[in-house]
């Protein structure tokens, strides 16, 4: 036998953590030149088994071959020297510093015992042509959107140039189509130059658009590891859920369609509402039994939208209405009186309160409107959270567990339950399925239009047009900060895309 | 078993650490100065019989610090500092001093007029106006912080620095001597053979335990500390969650002023109160909250300050000069450090955690 042809070779992994056995005699290969797509439910033992990969957390048993030699990876930044770079869900960077420090944070060009600005802003430069995106290198990183960040995590992987093995875990989750598909030329290339990627996501299209083969987990153990092109999109997730898809059928929901808007009670009016520099002038209404879908791309105005109607930021013209009444002060606070409700994009920094326990992450919004007064007793708490925890199917060891140690999916859960307990009448979920798992992901989408029969306005901000269209019953259309259109919600997917790319 | 599963839960709380630093400092005191716990009870011709010795005075004279860092604990865990308190002492103090002075109008103030035991101010009125002048300074840094948006620690530094002119302005940039004898009671007094102060210490720590778990405060401190972002979007007006906690803070160094200038019959704006911010924080940090903000514990904090005041009288009683204090509690900082990093509190949870499972594979 010659070489092999295996760079990374993981047997017999098994990593438990108090209460969890998060990776259960796992194995996992890849292959020079391959594009592996790692896939399974939150809590499926992912980001684990990447985590031990990485040396970020040490395994309880089970070898790590590297190029065939058995090695013990010590450290993050031992992994780093062994070859594999990593680029994780979200962006780890200092966005108060330069793009071409980011980049080279570690790895700075010196001279003299200080940096070498001028030589390192062209290595830098030279690094992120790799992407060909447009960055001026020497500006702040946190001057350019999410999607910027994420390609410069992706650069300042890939510029180790000794790289064997890249991870790139949920790469794409902010990413636009267009910028998707650069990420993808990337990879190809890479893949060419016989670099093992390992891919992790939610995106079950991008699987198929760009991995040679798909390893499976579930619960912490491997289901298995199958070429990408004898494995059917039905086959992989019944494997991924490890149950049958008639429940993933049986969401495709009977819409309220018999009901006209007419005949629904008209709950939110917000005429030419906007903010400049954030959002132009927007007409938007909202129904009571009605689910309004947001489609737009990164950066087209959608969360800017949903944040002038909750308050978060104070509209500099038009006016809102609510239910009769317009609306003088804006605030979260104003919203939750008013019965509106947010759930932000940015799950970890705008969301749950990390280091609070699952039930003080619930009752904190109803708290906030009953004052601090009035503190629900522990035993109104306790019912709170036990009844969410049990109706969304919140998936922790107990109510006191802290957020922070729930998976992305249950995190968004126990969002959505704060938000349920204040029983609002307008909800506006901001990307409630990104980085979510499959089933998650169809439970949320459920609940959804569940929450719309009775009686609730909802407003289902996705990138994902399929499930914007699946769940709702009218879709609006943003595009470059401005509404550009808005339709019934029997519109199909290639009409939506035209109006978000602006080609009517 | 059971008593195993109670020692679990104190360790997993946050008085355990403070509360084994005092009981290691005590043990100390135990075996190199027998005489340390000697209570005794002594006559005293102004306030009768009462109970003195060194942990009495532990007490007595740590109670402006536990004062402090009760206030401070609320500030710290919102994720923010306030370096002022020891500034708000001196200003309170000052404010108690000059309400006291018995001299009218423009009349000079003579060493006649001073030490004539009496003032024109009710006492109420002096104490009131000593808490009022604190809990303003509170609510400006309160409000530099949270509307104006200044860096907790540039915010409250403009007050540390201000706070000491404005009592030197207060009391004229004399230092006052107190001369009446009811405003000495909160110092120097006792209620039935306990200090005055103790009182206080517990009263405030009950009024602060009850503000902040029995009703939300404690709740919405400890999410804007964690998260403001998050908080904010939930609904809670973060910026004056921020305001009570310096307001409150201001208040508790008021009344520690009050104590401290009725203790040392006199109001000094240089010297009153002086690096008490500092110790405050230490207590703080010692009582296991973390400087981030986040999860508190006030009595975790009081803990803390006596630690600090035990070893203080520790260090006095060993006959180590006053001038090398300083240096000793340098020791003390580096031994919390050390304490509580990262390293040492895995080793001795994997410690305890060993010798709980041989606990309990032995049952």
């Amino acid at each position: 036998m010659n070489e092999p042809i295996d760079v990374v070779r993981m047997l017999d992994i098994t990593k438990s953590f108090p209460g969890v056995v998060a990776l259960e005699d796992v194995e996992f290969t890849l292959r020079k030149g391959e594009i592996h797509a790692l896939v399974g439910e939150n809590g499926a033992g992912k980001s684990t088994l990447i985590k031990v990969l990485t040396g970020v957390e040490q395994p309880d048993h089970g070898t790590i071959q590297l190029e065939g030699q058995v090695v013990q990876v010590r450290s993050p930044q031992h992994s780093q020297e062994l070859g594999i770079s990593t680029v994780y869900q979200e962006v780890n960077l200092c966005t108060n510093i330069s793009v071409a420090e980011n980049i080279m944070l570690g790895r700075e060009p010196r001279r003299f015992g200080s940096i070498h600005w001028p030589k390192m802003n062209e290595q830098a430069r030279n690094a992120i042509n790799r992407l060909s995106i447009d960055v001026d290198v020497t500006q702040p990183l946190g001057n350019y959107s999410v999607a910027i960040q994420q390609m410069v995590a992706i650069t300042r992987a890939l510029e180790i140039l000794s790289a064997k093995v890249l991870i790139l875990d949920e790469p794409t989750s902010s990413l636009d189509i267009h910028e998707t598909n650069l990420l993808f030329d990337v990879m190809r290339k890479l893949k060419n130059e016989s670099i093992g990627i390992i891919f992790i996501t939610h995106f079950l299209d991008q699987v198929y658009q760009i991995a040679d083969r798909i390893t499976v987990l579930r619960n912490g153990k491997l289901v298995g590891t199958y070429e990408a092109s004898s494995l059917s999109r039905v086959e992989l997730v019944a494997k991924m859920l490890g149950r049958s898809l008639t429940e993933l059928d049986a969401i495709a929901r009977v819409k309220s369609h018999e009901k006209d808007t007419e005949e629904k009670q008209q709950l939110v009016e917000a005429k030419g509402l906007g903010l400049a520099g954030s959002l132009e002038p927007v007409d938007l209404e909202l129904y009571a039994n009605d689910v309004l879908g947001v489609a737009g791309l990164l950066g087209s105005g959608r969360t800017e939208m949903a944040g002038l109607v909750f308050g978060i930021d104070a509209p500099d013209s038009g006016s809102l209405v609510v239910e009769g009444e317009k609306v003088s002060k804006f605030s979260p606070l104003e919203s939750l009186k008013r019965g509106i409700a947010l759930c932000p994009e940015d799950r970890k920094a705008e969301g749950i309160v990390g280091d609070l326990t699952v039930r003080e992450n619930i009752i904190l919004a109803l708290q906030a409107r009953y004052g601090w007064l009035k503190f629900l007793s522990p035993q109104r708490q306790n019912e709170i959270a036990d009844r969410y925890i049990e109706l969304l199917g919140i998936v922790t060891p107990s109510a006191e567990q802290l957020v922070r140690n729930l998976s992305g999916g249950n995190q968004q859960k126990v969002i959505l339950a704060r938000w349920l307990a204040t029983n609002p009448k307008v909800l506006i979920l901001d990307e409630p399925t990104r980085g979510v798992d499959v089933g998650a992901k169809t439970e949320i989408q459920k609940l959804v239009m569940e929450l719309a029969e009775e009686g609730k306005s909802c407003v289902f901000i996705s990138s994902e047009l399929e499930e914007v269209v699946r769940v709702s019953d009218r879709v609006a259309v943003l595009r470059d900060r401005k509404k550009v259109a808005e339709y019934a919600g029997d519109v199909d997917d290639k009409t939506l895309i035209q109006a978000m790319a602006g080609e009517a | 078993m059971k008593q195993t599963s109670f020692f679990k839960k104190l360790r997993r709380s946050q008085i355990f650490w403070p509360l084994v630093a005092w009981v290691l400092i005590l043990i100390f005191d135990a075996i190199v100065e027998p005489g340390f716990f000697r209570l005794g009870i002594i006559e005293d011709p102004a306030y009768g019989k009462h109970l003195y010795g060194n942990l009495v005075d532990v007490f007595n004279n740590g109670a402006p610090l536990m004062l402090v860092a009760i206030g401070m604990t609320l500030v710290i865990a919102t994720g923010g500092v306030d370096l002022s308190v020891g500034a708000v002492i001196a200003i309170s103090a000052a404010m108690g001093a000059v309400l006291i002075n018995p001299a009218l109008g423009n009349e000079l103030i003579t060493n006649e007029i001073l030490t004539r035991n009496a003032t024109n101010t009710p006492l109420p009125l002096i104490v009131l106006a000593g808490l009022a002048a604190g809990t303003v300074c509170g609510l400006w840094n309160g409000l530099l912080v949270s509307r104006v948006g200044i860096q907790p620690m540039v915010a409250t530094l403009i007050l540390m620095v201000a706070g000491r002119g404005i009592a030197q302005l207060i009391t004229n940039g004399q230092i006052m001597t107190i001369y009446y004898t009811p405003y000495f009671w909160f110092g120097n007094g006792y209620i039935l053979g306990l200090p005055v102060s103790i009182y206080i210490v517990a009263g405030v720590l009950l009024l602060a335990w009850l503000l902040v778990r029995k009703t939300a405060i404690g709740l919405f401190i400890e999410s804007v500390g964690i998260n403001a972002k998050s908080t904010y979007y939930s609904g809670i007006n973060e910026k004056n969650v921020k305001l009570l906690a310096y307001a409150f803070c201001g208040f508790c160094g008021a009344i520690a002023g009050l104590i401290l200038s009725s203790y040392v019959h006199s109001a000094d704006g240089n010297n009153n109160g002086l690096n008490y911010e500092l110790d405050a924080i230490l207590a703080v940090v010692m009582g296991g909250t973390l400087m981030t903000g986040g999860r508190f514990s006030l009595f975790a904090s009081v803990i803390g300050a006596l630690v600090i005041w035990t070893f203080t009288v520790t260090v006095y009683s060993l006959g180590v000069p006053a001038n090398a204090l300083l240096a000793a509690k340098a020791v003390l900082v580096l031994l919390v450090i050390l304490l509580y990093s990262d390293y040492s509190r895995r080793l001795m949870n994997r410690l305890f955690e060993r010798r709980g499972s041989q606990h309990d594979t032995a049952n």
